[in-house]
């Protein structure tokens, strides 16, 4: 095996890719003009997201990618009706989203379901992972259901992340590893079924081949209730590998959209093109000296 | 070769959970890092990467405790050392840890120079604070990193300058072995560059003698370190350099975990990831035989029996796995034609 | 919750703190079952008796038995207990005069004072320019020792009651002892009595106790005040929280004593109970504990799990208490304790200034404090009367502080990096 013609890491089996694009002619799901989010005041003040408009259609596997700072959890946040949009609208099925009142928030997330960035600080450490699980399936209507139901559901969905949830039942949270919990709090999506779906660096501390298994799953998932998944993430390689449309951030600006195809393989955005560059690569030398 | 700085052998650690059962999440683990060498950690997550950086410093708290095994640092020995000692002999001075996730830990109310006091204090209470401020804004100098961050609140600090701050603190009483954690994960890959940057620095300037890099993100592990060790279920399943494990890993997990290394180039869209099926075992009563055998494609009867050892393969090389490099070799190759 | 226990009881400190606590409160509810006489009764006549026994002088003589003990040097005992200062200060100007050098007498050692007495003084020998008057009253001194030194014992008399004259009806002789569980009248005054003549160790385990409910009483209050309003601040915001923070801060800039002192003054002395009392006290002092619980919140609410209840659709109510509460138990129990101890000085600086619970029910630690000063105990050095008040406000302050410090430290441990 020569150095300079390394051995592709795996054969590959070209009969499945990354679902057929679907969604493409589908209507809007989520969309957005001019949303801006200022955080504090006078010396402080914070541009987070600086007007930007998207347009998001039901089904579609979106990417979100940008370097740290960029304002990409805080797009999300607002999206998700978690904190207040300082300017612009949010339209959800192509109408303006009211969420003003308690009820009505309450009715909005019934459709939309986050993965936030920072597993650690995503669990209540006073109660146990099954109740995490037991929520959601009481969310879905299932409060009703007899124990070994529950438990039966609960062992599937976490079986979709690679865990097992005999292993897991009955601890706290902070008895798993940092991707353990990662990895289950992806398992919650498959007990809700989202209609939407945010999920902010949802395999940042997953190993490479459960995060092949996962998306896989997630996939799955998406063409089965024809979720739309809007993936915020560092991980260039990933953002191409699963979306249909990827966004750059930078700034709280939207620099560059499209195909992901598009994106990643003909950056225009010099900015695009040296977040590119940095991502190390293994079939490349990866030049230190840029930083 | 080079002088070896931290040598373990058949380090055992265990947590004794609420209910008083043991999960042994490192389990006869053996290994040698040279000078000026980085050594890298790879596995799934949850397979005892986290806890075996823990356990190499020597240093147990509840719920994890230490059952066997000897941590040697530069030619001394520090297991039975008593807690205390190796608090104030060994952490920061002798071997430094970065946990996971740190930089989302620092507490938000204190300054960075008062971190780095805590970590110098601990050491030597005797310093006075004007030292250790000229010290840190030494080693801030050294280490490129503007010094009125001494003065800021980690809020303050973007993510990537969090980051290497840590760093900067972790190395202040320039340990010979430092132990990074996901330094970079949780970063951008601008920022990620610039820590890992910061931490070829460190070894080239001879803050840090030797490196133990965790990472789950591949292309970086083969980018930062000089050899791999794949853990899987609280042991090492193989252990080579970091060409060979990317490029021609043995054991069938570890192919695996290769086969799923996505860089954006194009086809990959078309690239079907290796994805393995089911969850790793429990450790609180592993299986008999090898623990990979219930996930493995090449699985034979006698996999679930006997117990596997790590065979070795060559100068720094080896594996855990009844099949022949051979034998393995010629599976895969089969596999990649059927594919093909 | 159990977890959290077992964490604050592996503290040192928590552990010592607690320790002292819980002793206070064992004496505080196991004192009265033993001996049940009303702290509040006045039993002496007089102020300030001493601490210590007090045997019945009129028992002792009609004990059923009395028994015989010949011990070594009783009668000098005796002797030395009874030569008043005046008596030995003269004794020795007579001696120095009488040409005894002065380095050789020492009026404390009484046995020696009398020995040189008795070898040099005599009665008719002439001291130059000492008047008349003087000499007889070295003479009257001199007879006074011989009384006290005199082998007899004493007589007791009754009187007839027809004629009034005294008749012998027994002796009390120098070698007679009583045993003093068969006096039926026996009182241990451990701390003595107090300007009034009550007990003050009994009075001083009542105020403790009484002391102690005003400070867990009006620590409940404050801290229950306190967490409702800073978890509506700190949750809800907006609205809610301006108008909170505007109530807060109007009590931020009174000072809580001035407000007190108005609040104790207008509620009037007659109405105003212990319980009262620490009712003003738990209303004046939330302020604190609502700002720290409010900054807690605050931080508390964007985290990613409270985010995440809410995306599962959970009420407000059952946020707060799974998501926000747990989170910060461990911090209003610190709290609870800290405005306990605040709540019991409080207390005392009330009735110091005579603004505390009226004076006839039950004694606080602030009143028998106040008691002492009116009194002037620490003037006329009893300070049996003060000191072991001011012992019991400390050790309870200081156990309690104790108690946080090593909560503090079990619960906020510093990074290790
Ligand atoms: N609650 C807040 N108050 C003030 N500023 C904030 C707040 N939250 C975020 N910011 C600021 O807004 C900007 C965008 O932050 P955001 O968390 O959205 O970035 P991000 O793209 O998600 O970064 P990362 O990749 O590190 O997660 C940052 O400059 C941050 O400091
Ligand atoms: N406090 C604890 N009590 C019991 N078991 C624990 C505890 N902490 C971790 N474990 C278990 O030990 C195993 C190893 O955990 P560790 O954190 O070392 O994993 P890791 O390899 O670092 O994973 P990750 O990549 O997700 O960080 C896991 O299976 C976990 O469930
Ligand atoms: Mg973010
Ligand atoms: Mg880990």
């Amino acid at each position: 095996m020569s150095m300079n013609e390394p051995l592709r890491p795996s054969a590959p089996p070209p009969q499945v890719g990354p679902p057929p694009q679907v969604g493409r002619e589908k209507q809007t799901c989520l969309s957005g003009t001019g949303v801006t989010k200022l955080f504090g005041f006078g010396r402080t003040k914070t541009l987070a997201v600086d007007h930007v408009d998207f347009n998001f259609h039901e089904g579609e596997v979106i990417s979100i990618v940008g370097e740290s700072g960029s304002g990409k959890t805080t797009l999300a946040k607002m999206l998700l009706g978690l904190i207040s949009v300082t300017e612009g609208d949010i339209y959800f099925q192509g109408q303006k989203r009211d969420i003003s009142s308690s009820r009505k928030k309450q009715e909005y997330w019934k459709n939309i379901q986050a993965i936030f960035q920072d597993p650690f600080s995503s669990y209540n450490i006073f109660s146990k992972i099954d109740d995490v699980l037991l929520d959601c399936i009481r969310m879905r209507g299932g409060q009703r259901l007899p124990k070994e139901e529950k438990v039966k559901l609960m062992t599937e969905a976490c079986s979709f992340v690679n865990l097992k949830f005999a292993e897991l039942t009955n601890k706290y949270p902070f008895e798993l590893s940092g991707g353990q919990m990662q990895r289950l709090m992806i398992a919650r999506i498959f007990l809700l079924k989202p209609k939407i779906l945010i999920a902010d660096e949802p395999t940042s501390m997953i190993d490479a081949c459960s995060r092949a298994t996962i998306l896989d799953y997630l996939m799955k998932l998406r063409d089965e209730v024809g979720m739309t998944l809007i993936f915020i993430t560092h991980d260039i390689g990933l953002a191409y590998y699963v979306s249909d449309t990827v966004f750059i951030m930078e700034k709280g600006k939207f620099v560059e959209s499209g195909s992901a195809d598009a994106v990643i393989l003909t950056p225009q955005q010099p900015y695009t093109k040296r977040l590119l560059n940095d991502v190390p690569k293994i079939y490349e030398e990866w030049d230190l000296s840029t930083v | 070769m080079g002088k070896v700085m931290l040598e373990v052998n058949d380090l055992t650690t265990k947590y004794i959970t609420r209910y008083n059962e043991d999960v042994y999440a490192v389990d006869h683990v053996s290994l040698q890092v040279e000078e000026g060498k980085t050594l890298g950690i790879a596995g799934e997550s949850g397979c005892g990467k986290s806890t075996l950086a823990l356990s190499l410093m020597g240093y147990y708290f509840p719920p994890l405790y230490y059952t066997g095994g000897e941590i040697i640092i530069d030619g001394r020995s520090i297991s039975g050392m008593k807690p205390d000692d190796v608090r104030r002999t060994i952490l920061g001075t002798e071997i430094a840890y970065i946990p996971q996730a740190a930089m989302n830990a620092l507490n938000p109310t204190r300054r960075v120079i008062n971190f780095i006091e805590d970590v110098i204090l601990a050491h030597d209470p005797t310093e006075n604070k004007k030292f250790i401020y000229e010290l840190a804004r030494a080693s801030f100098e050294t280490l490129g990193l503007p010094p009125e961050v001494l003065q800021k609140y980690p809020v303050e600090l973007s993510g990537g300058m969090k980051q290497r701050t840590v760093i900067a603190v972790s190395v202040i009483l320039r340990p010979k072995v430092l132990i990074a954690d996901e330094p970079s994960s949780a970063l951008d890959v601008t920022s990620q560059k610039m820590v890992i940057k910061m931490l070829k620095n460190l070894m080239e300037t001879g803050f840090i003698k030797s490196m133990i890099f965790i990472t789950h993100e591949l292309p970086l592990l083969y980018n930062v370190t000089d050899d791999i060790m794949v853990m899987y279920a609280g042991q090492i399943v193989e252990r080579a350099s970091a060409r060979e494990a990317v490029f021609d890993p043995l054991h069938p997990y570890s192919k695996g975990l290769m086969g799923s290394i996505i860089v954006p180039e194009s086809g990959l869209r078309d690239v079907k990831l290796t994805a393995i099926p089911g969850a790793p075992p429990n450790l609180k009563n592993p299986p008999a035989g090898c623990r990979f055998a219930e996930r493995c494609k090449y699985v034979r009867a006698e996999c679930r029996y006997t117990n596997v050892a790590l065979y070795d393969a060559g100068p720094g090389r080896a594996y855990r796995c009844i099949l022949s490099e051979k034998v393995l070799r010629d599976c895969y190759e089969h596999e990649r034609a059927i594919a093909a | 919750m159990r977890h959290t226990f077992r964490q604050a009881f592996s503290s040192g400190k928590f552990v010592t703190g607690f320790v002292i606590l819980m002793g206070l409160l064992l004496l505080v509810i196991l004192y009265p079952l033993i001996f049940r006489a009303p702290p509040l009764q006045i039993i002496a006549q007089g102020t300030f008796f001493p601490p210590g026994i007090y045997v019945s002088a009129y028992d002792s003589i009609n004990a059923p038995t009395t028994y015989t003990l010949n011990l070594d040097g009783a009668a000098a005992k005796r002797v030395a207990a009874k030569l008043k200062d005046e008596d030995r200060v003269a004794m020795k100007e007579w001696l120095v005069v009488a040409g005894v050098p002065e380095d050789q007498i020492d009026i404390s050692d009484a046995q020696k004072l009398l020995t040189l007495w008795a070898e040099n003084y005599d009665p008719a020998k002439q001291v130059k320019g000492m008047t008349l008057a003087r000499q007889r009253y070295f003479q009257r001194v001199n007879n006074a020792i011989q009384g006290l030194l005199s082998t007899e014992g004493a007589i007791i008399a009754v009187r007839q009651p027809e004629s009034g004259a005294l008749q012998e009806a027994g002796a009390v002789k120098q070698t007679d002892y009583v045993n003093i569980s068969e006096v039926p009248n026996v009182r241990i005054l451990p701390l003595g009595t107090d300007n009034f003549g009550r007990d003050v160790f009994a009075q001083l385990v009542r105020a403790i106790g009484v002391s102690l409910l005003i400070g867990i009483v009006a620590g409940l209050i404050a801290t229950g005040i306190g967490l409702v309003l800073g978890l509506l601040a700190g949750y809800v915001g907006g609205a809610v929280d301006d108008v909170i923070n505007f109530i807060t801060n109007i009590f931020l800039v009174i000072p809580s004593l001035v407000l007190l002192i108005l609040i104790s003054f207008s509620v009037g002395q007659e109405s105003r109970g212990a319980f009262t009392v620490a009712v003003v006290i738990g209303v004046t002092s939330w302020v604190w504990t609502t700002r720290a619980v409010r900054a807690q919140v605050i931080s508390l609410r964007n985290r990613d799990h409270v985010n995440l209840s809410k995306l599962s659709g959970h009420s407000l109510f059952r946020i707060i208490r799974g998501d926000i509460l747990p989170y910060i138990m461990s911090y209003v129990f610190m709290a609870l304790i800290l405005q306990i101890s605040a709540a019991i000085l409080a207390e005392a600086n009330l009735s110091i200034l005579g603004l505390g619970p009226r004076t006839t029910d039950v004694p606080t630690l602030g009143l028998m404090m106040q008691w002492a000063m009116i009194y002037q105990a620490h003037i006329l050095g009893k300070w049996w009367a003060y000191f072991p008040v001011l012992i019991s406000i400390t050790l309870i302050t200081f156990s309690m502080n104790l108690m946080i410090t090593g909560l503090d430290q079990v619960f906020n441990p510093q990074l290790r990096n």
